[in-house]
């Protein structure tokens, strides 16, 4: 088997993010948190409920498994029973995260897309980052809007189901498991220089004794590369130079 | 019963200046372009735009309908952006009350119901409560006590929808995998209008499984036959979107001069002139 991509290891590091989630709704936005979610169905995590991005949810084979307009996703996500990995074009060291706009409220530099689902995702049930390009640009000390509520913001809003889980880049993985929720590093991409990790994001990182995110195993490569993506598209998506 | 159709031209002009107008459909999907055609070819101005958003918002914005948007997102799907919102967004050119999708609901819901408001938690802690200074919370009145938004209702002048079929009367069937918030729009708003591919003889309708008429005829109030009424955005299984035309359509939103020109072509003449100049464009 060739050689362990860039890419795949984001792919496991996606699929680890549902590892202990149940009968949940896993809703990740994006090609490789997909590609995550659904090798996670196929290995640690056989219970998940997975989308076809419109209203059709599909079983492990692909075949249609049930319904689930974006009314139901709505009630799904009030009752908890869900897992979402979003985009972010900015997330903070306290996992706040923007996809509104960058600059100004009132009159932005750049329209996004708008808050969509972010304050009630954050609100009411788990809730992880995928960072495809990670840079200080989006890693930043604080976000322009806060779409998504991180930790300091929901604890001082008394947030009751909040659970912003992980950040996974291109380059590392960050958790919030510190005493106050502020973001923390916990794997560096095999192949990815710490101190790169350290120029790229936009606030401070303590890198001693953080260890190496793990290689897929060689039953998940061969699903993801013979089953979930035998065209590659995950490499153009994270290329591995 | 009455027989309730109407032109495009018919339902615009029973709107004002200033209305707050309900936009069914969700992103390019399922929208009632031909409506939203209709009122870039009309004198109204200073709408209060309430959509889940796609090309509408977009277009409404670029023809100077729009004094205010109330939005969780404005996205062509399978393009990120719709250029004409971000640049009337960028311009500060509207308006806006930017809420989570899910509150969007709950307000609608609210006005539905003939609610002052309903309890949700979304919003709790993010920036949607810091923008919006009239916005409140509320404290539950048991035990808990727990803090929740008190999403106020969003009452709509009137609601624009479109789906696959209807009769005459306003009972109104979507065929496609989902219904978005159509229903919901009606029941908020206070008149009512849906355009759909086919105006059919009731029977017709009721030939499918009944849980696809999603709008009952108490909750209409004109129907409008606009074959190809949702283009370009997608009303399967009638048709997808048409990712091809919505290139073009952001491909020209992007630069002035071409906007121009794709604005003479395709939208100074009306729904039957749009059709035709589509099939040409597609050639």
């Amino acid at each position: 088997m060739s050689a362990v991509s860039r890419a795949e290891v984001c792919v496991a590091a996606c699929a680890d993010l549902f590892a202990d989630d149940g009968e949940v709704l896993a809703s990740p936005m994006g090609l490789i948190p997909s590609l995550g979610a659904r090798l996670a169905r196929l290995t640690d995590a056989p219970d998940l409920l997975l989308s076809d991005g419109e209203a059709t949810l599909l079983g492990p084979d692909g075949a249609p498994e049930g319904w689930l307009p974006f009314r139901q996703v709505f009630d799904v996500v009030a009752s908890g029973r869900r897992h979402v990995v979003m985009g972010a074009n900015q997330v903070d060291r306290y996992g706040n995260q923007n996809i509104s706009c960058i600059g100004p409220h009132e009159r932005p530099v750049r329209q996004l897309l708008g808050m969509r689902g972010a304050p009630g995702n954050t609100a009411n049930h788990r809730t992880s980052y995928w960072v495809p390009r990670h840079s200080r640009r989006v890693l930043v000390e604080a976000v322009d809007v806060v779409s998504g509520v991180g930790h300091d913001r929901a604890r001082a809003a008394g947030v009751r189901f909040h659970d912003v889980y992980r950040v996974v880049t291109n380059l590392a993985v960050f958790d919030f498991g510190t005493p106050d929720g502020a973001i923390r590093l916990r794997s560096v991409h095999p192949g990815v220089d710490v101190e790169e990790v350290v120029a790229q994001t936009g606030f401070p990182v303590r890198t001693d004794g953080v260890p190496a995110s793990r290689t897929p195993s060689p039953t998940e490569l061969e699903l993801l590369r013979t089953v979930l993506d035998p065209d590659g598209r995950r490499e153009k998506e994270v290329p591995s130079s | 019963m009455r027989d309730k159709r109407m032109s495009a031209a018919e339902v615009i002009a029973e709107l004002a200046d200033g209305m707050t107008v309900g936009i069914g459909g969700w992103g390019s999907r399922r929208k009632p372009m031909a409506l939203v055609r209709a009122i870039l070819a009309s004198p109204l101005r200073d709408l209060t735009v309430v959509s889940y958003g796609g090309p509408d918002l977009g277009l409404l914005c670029a023809a100077g309908k729009v004094r205010r948007a109330v939005f969780g997102f404005v996205t062509l799907d399978t393009i990120p952006y719709d250029p004409h919102f971000s640049r009337a967004r960028q311009d500060a050119a509207i308006a806006v009350r930017e809420l989570d999708e899910g509150m969007l609901q709950c307000g609608l819901r609210a006005a539905a119901h003939r609610l002052p408001f309903l309890p949700i938690r979304a919003g709790l802690g993010s920036d949607v409560l810091t923008l919006d200074p009239a916005l409140r919370t509320v404290r539950s009145p048991y035990d808990d006590g727990e803090e929740l938004i008190a999403m106020p209702a969003l009452p709509l002048d009137a609601a624009l929808v479109h789906l696959n079929r209807a009769d005459r009367h306003g009972n109104a069937q979507y065929l496609g995998p989902d219904p978005y918030f159509d229903d919901l729009f009606c029941l908020a708003a206070r008149r009512r209008y849906v355009s759909c591919e086919r105006i059919v003889p009731t029977a017709e309708l009721t030939g499918a499984a009944p849980q696809t008429l999603l709008l009952n005829r108490m909750m209409v109030d004109g129907v409008v036959e606009e074959p190809g009424g949702a283009h370009p955005t997608s009303c399967v299984p009638d048709y997808g979107r048409d990712e091809a035309f919505q290139r073009h359509y952001a491909e020209a939103a992007r630069d002035p001069a071409a906007w121009s020109s794709f604005a003479d072509r395709f939208l100074a003449g009306g729904e039957n002139t749009y059709r035709a100049a589509v099939e040409e464009w597609a050639v």
